[in-house]
């Protein structure tokens, strides 16, 4: 049995219907993993001692384990406490908090080298320090994070490959489906990679757009 | 009839472990005043100054504006709520500037109005145009502080101070990281402000604006007032040796 490509283009209904869903994915997560990395990290650096030792938990469990194993323990886990979560919002979950606990300790980092200057500028002005701290030094940290952030949500495309094993129809179970009726592995694998590829171009357009935009404001 | 002073230091004293930094400093300034902090560096001159916003809190001794301390010891919260309260009469201008540098010169100048005083946005815009037209910042006002020289940066700075309309300005070295010829052009401003009676304490390294803008001259050396007086008779007939001794290095250092 040769290769044979023909077969791909009967199936692009699927798998591009796969693809959509891995961007949703992507994109949904991407945004759980950032704004709960920039909460993460001022709770890790700034909360009191009751938010921030389950905060610490949470960024011990989800740096500390696979992420395969999260995801089943979100989603067939949960279950046997009451918690019935559908696919796409356990595999949300589950890649978000995963990305949001190492871009908290970029951001976390970022805050520390954050000139004092700034704080000291912003309290003189009156200030509060939780105004200063959201006003000013957390948008400054965050700004110099962006490339970093911007590997680990590459890292998260590539990653949320993983939420096809709990059933959520992305491209890597699109490509198993179609896989499963022709037998064309490596045509479908090969089909998926491509697309994977493709994602990955925007996102990186998407990134430099942002790098662009906040390069003055530096 | 005795005036509350509109600034008084009593005692003050600041120590970081063994080392004193400040030893019972007094000074009183009076509104209206111009006074500048001049003395050899490690002298406490910058200490001092940023004591009097609490920035840099003293380890004993009052600071009082119009009468009302500064630095009260205050359970957290209400010391918070004070000293927000306080600093917002108390503008202070850096020597690096310390502009927000993902903020535009318009947002830099509008953020504590509008989060502190609950300015509206045109009331705002409006308010820093006006600051900004006043320290001849007003076509950058679109700019980001990355895109502004140091001296243009630093004539935002005092804009963003002013919006606040504060009582007291503190000048903390504020041309020291300044190029020479961008000098000229802040020492302007800060001039332009004492002409319009703003109260004003200085620490400076240049002794020609402090001899030319300010009314008093104080000279500290190891945590203490050695001397001071009008720039005239501290800068021309010292009476302390070590004041003496400050001038003649400045003067070399000059040539």
């Amino acid at each position: 049995m040769g290769l044979d490509f023909s077969i791909v283009p009967s199936f692009a209904g699927p798998l591009l219907l796969g693809a959509l869903w891995t961007v949703l994915l992507t994109v949904v997560s991407a945004v759980l993993s950032f704004l709960g990395g920039i909460a993460l990290a001022v709770i890790a650096l700034y909360g009191p001692w009751a938010i921030r030792l389950p905060a610490r938990f949470i960024a011990w469990l989800f740096m500390g384990t696979p992420l395969l194993l999260q995801l089943f323990l979100i989603y067939f886990g949960l279950v046997q406490i009451g918690i019935d979560l559908p696919a796409f919002v356990a595999g949300v979950i589950g890649l978000g908090l995963h990305y949001a606990v190492y871009n908290s300790e970029l951001i976390q980092t970022a805050i520390l080298a954050v000139d004092r200057g700034q704080m000291e500028a912003a309290r003189t002005l009156g200030l509060s320090r939780p105004q200063a701290l959201v006003r000013v030094v957390v948008p400054q940290a965050v700004r110099a994070v962006v490339p970093p952030i911007g590997n680990n949500m590459i890292a998260l495309l590539k990653d949320s490959a993983l939420v096809s094993v709990i059933g959520v129809a992305e491209l890597t179970l699109a490509a198993q489906l179609a896989i499963g009726r022709t037998y064309r592995a490596f045509e479908f694998y090969a089909a998926a990679a491509v697309l994977y590829y493709v994602i990955n171009l925007g996102m990186e357009a998407v990134l430099r757009r942002i790098e662009r935009r906040i390069r003055l404001s530096r | 009839m005795t005036q509350t002073p509109f600034v008084e230091i009593r005692h003050a004293q600041k120590s970081y472990g063994t080392l004193e930094v400040l030893r019972d400093v007094n000074l009183t300034v009076n509104r209206g005043e111009i006074v500048a902090i001049i003395g050899p560096s490690g002298s406490g001159k910058s200490t001092l100054l940023r004591a009097i916003n609490d920035l840099d809190p003293l380890s004993a001794g009052e600071v009082l504006l119009e009468g009302v301390q500064v630095n009260k010891t205050l359970p957290p919260r209400a010391y918070e709520a004070h000293i927000n309260e306080m600093r917002q009469h108390i503008g202070m201008v850096f020597q690096h500037f310390n502009l927000f540098p993902h903020l535009t010169v318009r947002q830099n100048v509008t953020m504590a109005p509008k989060l502190l005083k609950r300015l509206g946005e045109a009331e705002a815009n409006r308010l820093a145009e006006e600051q900004l037209a006043h320290v001849g910042m007003l076509e950058r006002i679109d700019y980001y502080p990355s895109q502004l020289s140091g001296g243009q940066k630093q004539r935002v700075a005092i804009a963003r101070a002013l919006a606040m309309k504060p009582k007291l300005m503190l000048f903390d070295e504020a041309t020291s990281a300044l190029d020479p010829e961008l000098v000229e052009e802040v020492n302007q401003v800060m001039k332009r402000l004492a002409e319009e009676h703003m109260t004003m304490i200085i620490v400076t390294h240049e002794m020609d604006f402090a001899a030319s803008v300010c009314d008093r001259v104080i000279f500290m050396d190891g945590g203490v007032v050695v001397e001071e007086g009008p720039p005239s008779v501290v800068f021309r007939t010292p009476t302390q040796e070590r004041t003496r001794n400050f001038l003649r290095k400045y003067l070399e250092g000059a040539k």
